[in-house]
Order: structure tokens, then C-alpha cells, then sequence
């Protein structure tokens, strides 16, 4: 039955195609450094399901966002596994990006014919610690909101265009309602859109050109 | 390998894959949904006994308005509703306590000494005095409360609504 019913899906949808394409492939002999970007998937899965999980009872405005929290740790079952998932996890995931590109930097997995695994990696680890930065201010204590105060004040010290990229950043003059809103708005929806879109582009090329192997004496 | 009568090693990895990985589902998986239905099933009794003040306060045959407020909490949000209870004390000492909410569409009643009656002003509505109905659109007698003395103070029994 079951067979029956797999064979005629797999005629259909190519699953044996896609299972042999993506995890069949030839593999150099390699070491533990290499699970680097698995966990990074991973970890990104875990807080993407973590993340929608805490939507369920988060309101972003200043009235609600420190009180509904309040709420997910002390009155919601599993509430604070689920946020503590979240926040530690985002922590983790932070480090494990940096060192999955660290062992990419040193092994030499950057060159020819991965420097564009390497730029969407590059722009992985970016948008990684953007999350960390939009995310940082959502639970509206004190810690987030001058940790965003001082954050948005660093940008405000670019030469020229420092003032406007602050105001864009806050939302006006001051840290406030709007500056909750958009950043959780890109914390939920902006980044996490282009991260999936470019783990997409990033594993597409990871598929198609194998990785590399650790580098040798004579390389 | 042809048939061996064990298990053999592809067999084994699936099976204890499938264990691991239906134990770990189970460890992910319920409190899972305990995250996502705890709200439902919160259970807050709002059953309470009212202290409506001494007795003195209620003279013989007169019926006298109690306010008191009630805090509602859903969540993090707390909400505050206020009702009133007509309390009329009896010559032999025993008590009534009506609800001052019309039975029609919830406008508030008021005891008219001069009428004799409970009247509410949205829609003329009249009970009498035990909250029965004498005329107008409302379905039923005005709402009682259960009421008890206990050390000369008189206790409004509070059901949540």
C-alpha cells in the first residue's frame, strides 16, 4: 500500500530525484568542522518555528509588547521554553553562522568555484546578526530600548547621512511606537523572507558544486 | 548477506531512528500544544463573596443601591467592570439583593420610593419590589443574588457576570 502510493507520487513529484540530488551526493572525506552549515540550518529552522510560535501571544506596542511577555513566561504553558529556545537560540545561532564562516575562511572553501556561496554567506551572516539586532529590542525592558538607543545613535555617526540613516532607523527623533513596529516588522518578515531566499540560492550552489574537500600539504 | 535470521544493521539504524526520533517529536510536540491551547484551558473562578457592609446600612423596607467593582483578567490585559445590587432589607431580617441590571438590554434600574417600583430609563421597564415584572419589553424578573450575615456584615454572593 504504502509502496503503491509512494510510486505513484514519486512519478509525479521526482522524490527519489530530489532525495538522490540532495542527499546522495559524493561527499569528500571530511571532518566535524564541515556540520557547521547543517546546524546553521537548523538552528534557523528552530528559530523561525520558535519565533511564530511566540506571534501567538506577542503584541509589538509599547502598551502591550513588556506585559504580553510577562504573560509567555508566567501564564502560557511551555512559555518560557519556548521564548528561552528563542533567546538562547539566537545567541547560538550567531555563533555557529561565525564559525561555520570561519571554517569556510580557513579551509579555503571560498575560492574558485564558490566565491558566490561565499557572498550570499557572507550576506547570511549579516542578515543573522540584523535579526539579532531587530530582535534585541522587542521585549521593550530597559536593557532593549537603550541598547537600541545607543545602536541607533552608533549609525547616527556616519559621516553626512548619519543623522538620516538614525531617523530612518527609529522612525522619527525618538524611539517610540513606530520604531517597535518596524523593527518587529523586519525581524519577522523582512529578514527572514530574504534569509530564506538566500538559503535557497546558498544551498542551490552548495548542491550543484559539492563541497570542498579539507585542504591538502601540496594545495 | 543472504537471509540471516538477525536483524540486519539497515534495519536496526531505521528502527532505533524511528524510536529516537518519535521520542524527541513527543518532547517537541506536547509542549507544543500545551503553548498553543493554555489560554483555553485557564479556568479563573470568579465566584466571590462580597462584603456589602453592616447591616445599618440597609434600613427595613427601603431598598438600598450597593456598588461594588469586579477585575476581569484576560491574559496580561486587566479589565474593570462595576455593578450595582439593590439590597432591600425585610421587617423579619431577612434580605433580597437584586441585580440593578435590566433584564431587557442591561441599562441600569433605579427604585422609585414614589412608585413603588424598580424603573429603568431606557425603555420603561418596571419590576416591583422583588424584581417582578409589572410592565415593559423585559424577558424576565430582575437577577437575584444569593446573600448570607455573618458578625452583623451583610455578603453578596458574586457568580461572575
Amino acid at each position: 500500500m504504502f509502496q503503491k502510493t509512494f510510486t505513484w507520487l514519486d512519478e509525479r513529484l521526482g522524490l527519489k530525484t530530489i532525495y538522490e540530488t540532495v542527499l546522495d551526493r559524493k561527499v569528500p572525506k571530511v571532518n566535524w568542522w564541515f556540520t557547521l552549515g547543517s546546524a546553521s540550518l537548523f538552528i534557523f529552522l528552530l528559530q523561525g518555528i520558535t519565533g511564530i510560535m511566540l506571534t501567538v501571544y506577542y503584541i509589538p506596542s509599547p502598551d502591550h509588547a513588556y506585559d504580553s511577555i510577562q504573560y509567555i513566561m508566567t501564564g502560557v504553558s511551555f512559555g518560557w521554553l519556548i521564548r528561552g529556545i528563542h533567546h538562547w537560540g539566537s545567541s547560538l545561532m550567531v555563533l555557529i553562522v561565525f564559525f561555520h564562516m570561519l571554517r569556510t575562511f580557513f579551509f579555503g572553501a571560498y575560492k574558485y568555484p564558490r566565491e558566490f556561496t561565499w557572498v550570499t554567506g557572507v550576506l547570511l551572516l549579516l542578515l543573522t546578526l540584523g535579526m539579532g539586532f531587530t530582535g534585541y529590542l522587542l521585549p521593550w525592558n530597559q536593557r532593549a530600548y537603550w541598547a537600541t538607543t545607543v545602536a541607533t545613535s552608533i549609525a547616527g555617526t556616519v559621516p553626512f547621512i548619519g543623522n538620516f540613516i538614525n531617523q530612518v532607523l527609529r522612525g522619527g527623533g525618538d524611539l517610540s511606537a513606530v520604531t517597535l513596529a518596524r523593527f518587529f516588522s523586519v525581524h519577522i518578515w523582512w529578514f527572514p523572507a530574504i534569509i530564506a531566499a538566500l538559503i535557497g540560492i546558498h544551498l542551490y550552489m552548495v548542491i550543484r558544486l559539492g563541497i570542498s574537500s579539507v585542504p591538502k600539504e601540496e594545495d | 548477506m543472504p537471509s540471516s535470521p538477525h536483524m540486519s544493521r539497515r534495519e536496526f539504524v531505521g528502527i532505533v531512528t524511528a524510536a529516537a526520533g518519535s521520542i524527541m517529536g513527543a518532547l517537541i510536540g506536547i509542549p507544543a500544544i500545551g503553548y498553543l491551547i493554555a489560554p483555553a484551558l485557564s479556568k479563573v473562578s470568579a465566584d466571590a463573596w462580597i462584603p456589602a457592609g453592616p447591616l445599618e446600612n440597609y434600613p427595613a423596607g427601603v431598598p438600598t443601591l450597593f456598588n461594588f467593582n469586579r477585575t476581569k483578567v484576560n491574559g496580561w490585559e486587566k479589565t474593570v467592570n462595576s455593578y450595582g445590587v439593590y439590597v432591600l432589607r425585610h421587617e423579619d431580617g431577612s434580605f433580597l439583593a437584586l441585580s440593578n441590571k435590566c433584564t431587557h438590554l442591561s441599562c441600569r434600574v433605579n427604585w422609585k420610593q414614589d412608585e413603588s417600583a424598580y424603573t429603568c430609563p431606557c425603555h420603561d421597564a418596571s419590576f416591583d419590589i422583588n424584581g417582578q415584572k409589572v410592565k415593559g419589553p423585559q424577558p424576565r424578573a430582575l437577577d437575584p443574588y444569593e446573600t448570607k450575615v455573618e458578625d452583623n456584615n451583610l455578603f453578596i454572593h458574586f457568580l461572575g457576570s
